[in-house]
């Protein structure tokens, strides 16, 4: 799948803008909107969008690999799940709760789930990697499921939510706005990291390797060595979104370890777009949305997967941009 | 010139065709015609688009300007298998053979068609038999166990079970050894006389000259000269001009 | 020779047996899932992630004919043809028009139509499972246990539908196409091969070898919307063992695999056995990527 080229410029009116402009007063003004948003809506519509951020920035994690490596991961659940677990872990020893280590152990888990990951599933191509990851997530998916005095089992895991503590500068408890802030703060960050990595030398071989894997290698790149870092750079952002997760919902369990999580994870993808990192979390809140306005108007046990599933389906076939690129050519007309 | 090819409509005719092969623009405007029963020679050094020409009669290439028609029928971009039932073989520049199936069952793929009954089946495979008889001495024998002059027969052979009203042959004669090659130039003649038309791209000149009536030089994508066979010998300029280093 | 001897007593021969023969029904199943899987992929190189949902609807497929009519067989007839119409249509609705992009495009909506093929079952039949009678409740004894009859129904089953697919693939009009086209597609299509329609023809046969799967297997489970799941999943393990396209090495896998995690049973739990084909999986992966059973590495 490719991307649609950037334009590096955007008439706005007479005044030309460069890309690099417009983009930091788009974020600026997205930044703004979510910052403000807390304030206003209703505490349901908090913790929904916190979630949908949340979801984003694991969706995001894949981007890296989808749209930028060309390498399609079933295996984020593996990562987000040992995010989770990790930062329970965490939670659950260490007393008092302390929110940046349940962070560090968290990236930890999900750290050495990517690099286990990797080093099987990179020496293989496409469609094998894909296979191989789902199969991992699955090893994982067993392991936690089966292993219950350590992990709970079936029923996962339950804590406490560690105060937001700042050193030397804040420590409270969570509101739903200051979650919001904190998980919106990280996300951003994630965002504008992950931005910085796709622009940099690195980035660039990641797309040569997505565009044509032959050609790198034969110019010279270790390109399984890319690809491994690829996967665990993915990884680590994966399990900061489950980290957040479990601090949000307060419990870990393993169905967000079966593959089905991944599934989801390409389904943002490809409905916000892929390729775009933005796209991936414009799709989380697609989906979300869409499934919650579904629920209200047919019922909780409406099969909103039949319809949303349709739609990812056809946007396959006829829109592989997702929305966001649909947006995009839509806007250049 | 034949005043028979002028005023009769062409089997095949290639009009002002580009083709191109990703961003490659490979075939200029190529134009060239074969009559029924013709065996028509296209010559010219490697890569200036004469199998690419065969590819865009065979529908396995899309030009994306100008026409293919063939029997009076405009053909361009129609999808290969419906032009092999059409009556268009096509014999290609590596063989391809299938490998993994049996010389009989090669035939087969050409020979499983509708309207061919108990008969029709007999009759082609006893004629394939008789044009190349280590065909049949080998017919159990996984295509890939046969020697490359064997796989080129059997790729003719193959082209032959759809009854075709031409064959695009490509370079047939490369790799073989000298005996072979005279042996081809005796199934071209055979296949004249079955009043099979011939598009032959080839490399080896005298070959060509002397099974072809009518002969094209290609050059960078389009065709450039355009004579009869017996107008022209080995020494000619045009040789050396078209096909010398 | 004491230690020999207490080592000796210890394996439990008879639960061993009972676990070969186990191990082989289940592979049947399993090879029969996996062939129409590695058909698909070695012809027309689609990883068709919706293979466990077509099974799993020829099992409810199954559960309503028997209701309606209380025949087994009629039940294994109708719902592969059934689901082979099924396949024929997704694939020339959703796969065709897919041909000649990355091949990522097909994992993806595959993937999709699984999802939407789960859901419809969970909301067209609901969560609680079915089940469907065996046709033949006899059984016989084996060791200390009542085998069910069935159970090797099925493998006979299995093992017939297997081979006569291989019978037809050798020596029937299409069964030449098929192996034409898998071989070089290109050249099939100069030979006059209708190359659109094989891929149709195969995925509507791959299609109705997993719903007849589903069927012969659904007596001995409950037939519910996530029974694919757990499938496809072996399934795939089977044929990147077997060596993707590799027919006769995914049969290999299949049994080969079942044998192991039935193995595996008689010291550890059903749901940790599975780790036993993931393993197999990685062994595979690390030093013989192209398949076990592969004769020689390419």
């Amino acid at each position: 799948m490719t991307t649609a080229p950037l334009d590096k410029t955007m008439p706005l009116g007479r005044v030309k803008l460069s890309h690099t402009a417009v983009f930091w007063i788009g974020f600026c003004a997205v930044m703004a909107v979510l910052i403000v948003a807390p304030l206003v809506l209703p505490e349901f519509w908090r913790r929904f969008l916190t979630e949908i951020l949340i979801w984003g920035l694991l969706a995001m994690s894949s981007d890296l690999l989808i749209g930028y490596t060309g390498m399609i991961s079933f295996g984020h659940s593996a990562f987000f799940g040992l995010g989770m677990y990790g930062a329970a872990a965490a939670l659950l020893i260490v007393s008092p709760a302390n929110l940046w280590l349940a962070i560090l152990f968290g990236l930890a888990g999900a750290a050495a789930a990517a690099l286990f990951v990797a080093y099987f599933s990179t020496r293989l191509r496409d469609i094998y990697f894909a296979i191989t990851t789902l199969i991992f997530s699955q090893i994982f998916y067993v392991i936690i499921f089966t292993w219950t005095p350590v992990t709970g089992g079936e029923n996962g895991l339950i804590f406490t939510r560690p105060h937001l503590s700042i050193p030397f500068l804040y420590d409270a408890r969570f509101t739903s706005s200051t979650m919001h802030w904190f998980v919106l703060a990280i996300v951003a960050a994630s965002y504008l990291f992950l931005r910085r990595v796709t622009q940099s030398p690195f980035g660039m071989v990641l797309q040569s390797i997505r565009e044509n894997e032959a050609r790198t290698r034969a110019i010279g790149y270790p390109v399984q060595l890319y690809k491994i870092v690829a996967v665990m750079l993915s990884g680590l952002f994966a399990g900061l979104a489950g980290v957040l997760y479990a601090v949000q919902n307060q419990f870990a369990a393993p169905d967000f370890v079966y593959f089905i999580t991944s599934g989801d994870t390409v389904i943002f993808n490809v409905l916000g777009g892929i390729g775009t990192l933005v796209g991936p979390i414009v799709g989380a809140g697609f989906f979300q949305l869409m499934r919650e306005l579904l629920s209200r108007l047919f019922g909780d046990q409406f099969p909103y997967l039949i319809p949303l599933g349709l739609v990812f389906i056809v946007m396959i076939i006829f829109l592989p941009q997702g929305l966001l690129g649909f947006a995009r050519r839509w806007l250049n007309r | 010139m034949s005043a028979a090819a002028d005023n009769a409509e062409p089997l095949v005719r290639v009009e002002d065709v580009h083709t191109y092969y990703g961003k490659s623009h490979i075939l200029h405007g190529v134009s060239l015609t074969v009559g029924a029963g013709e065996v028509v020679g296209l010559l010219g050094r490697n890569g200036v688009g004469k199998s690419t020409t065969l590819k865009s009669i065979m529908g396995l290439v899309r030009p994306t300007h100008g026409t293919v028609v063939f029997d009076g029928e405009t053909i361009t971009g129609l999808p290969p298998h419906k032009l092999a039932r059409r009556g268009i073989g096509y014999v290609p520049e590596d063989r391809r053979i299938f490998r993994l199936l049996t010389v009989m069952e090669n035939l087969r793929t050409g020979l499983d068609r509708r309207g061919v009954g108990e008969d029709k089946r007999k009759a082609l495979l006893d004629k394939v038999f008789t044009f190349f008889p280590i065909l049949a001495e080998r017919r159990n024998q996984a295509g890939g166990t046969l020697s490359g002059g064997e796989q080129q027969m059997l790729a003719i052979a193959r082209a032959m079970m759809l009854e075709p009203k031409i064959i695009l042959l490509d370079e047939p004669t490369e790799g073989l050894m000298p005996r072979m090659v005279s042996q081809i130039g005796e199934i071209i003649d055979l296949l004249h006389r079955e009043r099979v038309a011939i598009l032959l791209v080839e490399q080896n000149v005298p070959l060509t000259l002397a099974a072809s009536q009518r002969v094209y030089f290609m050059e960078k994508g389009s065709v450039r000269h355009h004579c009869a066979a017996s107008e022209i010998d080995i020494n000619d300029a045009v040789i050396r001009q078209y096909l010398g280093v | 020779m004491d230690a020999v001897s207490h080592f000796l007593h210890a394996i439990p021969v008879d639960l061993i047996i009972i676990q070969t023969v186990n191990g082989i029904v289940t592979g049947m199943i399993l090879a029969l899932i996996a062939s129409g899987l590695t058909l698909i992929f070695g012809i027309m190189d689609v990883v068709n992630f919706a293979h466990g949902e077509l099974f799993m609807l020829g099992a409810y497929i199954g559960v309503v004919v028997i209701a309606s009519t209380g025949s087994f067989w009629l039940a294994l007839v109708i719902s592969s043809l059934v689901v082979a119409i099924l396949g024929a249509a997704l694939q020339v609705a959703t796969l065709r028009p897919l041909i000649g992009r990355d091949p990522l495009n097909t994992i993806l909506v595959t993937f999709g139509i699984s999802l939407v093929l789960q859901n419809f079952a969970l909301w067209n039949f609901g969560p609680v499972a079915r089940k469907i009678p065996e046709p033949i409740s006899s059984s016989f004894t084996l060791f200390y246990l009542q085998y069910p009859w069935y159970r090797i129904l099925i493998a006979v089953l299995s093992a017939a539908i297997i081979g006569g697919f291989w019978l037809f693939l050798k020596y029937s009009r299409f069964g030449v196409w098929i192996r034409a086209t898998t071989q070089d597609r290109v050249m099939a299509q100069a030979m006059g091969i209708p190359v659109p329609l094989v891929y149709t023809g195969v995925f509507a046969l791959g299609a109705a070898m997993a719903a007849a799967s589903g069927v012969l297997f659904a007596p001995l489970v409950g037939v519910n919307h996530t029974m694919g799941l757990d499938w496809v999943l072996k399934a795939f393990i089977v044929v990147v063992v077997g060596g993707m396209g590799n027919l006769g090495g995914s049969i290999a896998a299949a049994i080969f695999i079942s044998l192991l995690e039935a193995y595996a049973t008689i010291w550890v739990d059903p749901s940790q056995a599975v780790i036993v084909s993931f393993v197999v999986l990685i062994l595979t992966l690390l030093f013989r990527p192209t398949g076990l059973f592969v004769p020689t590495p390419k």
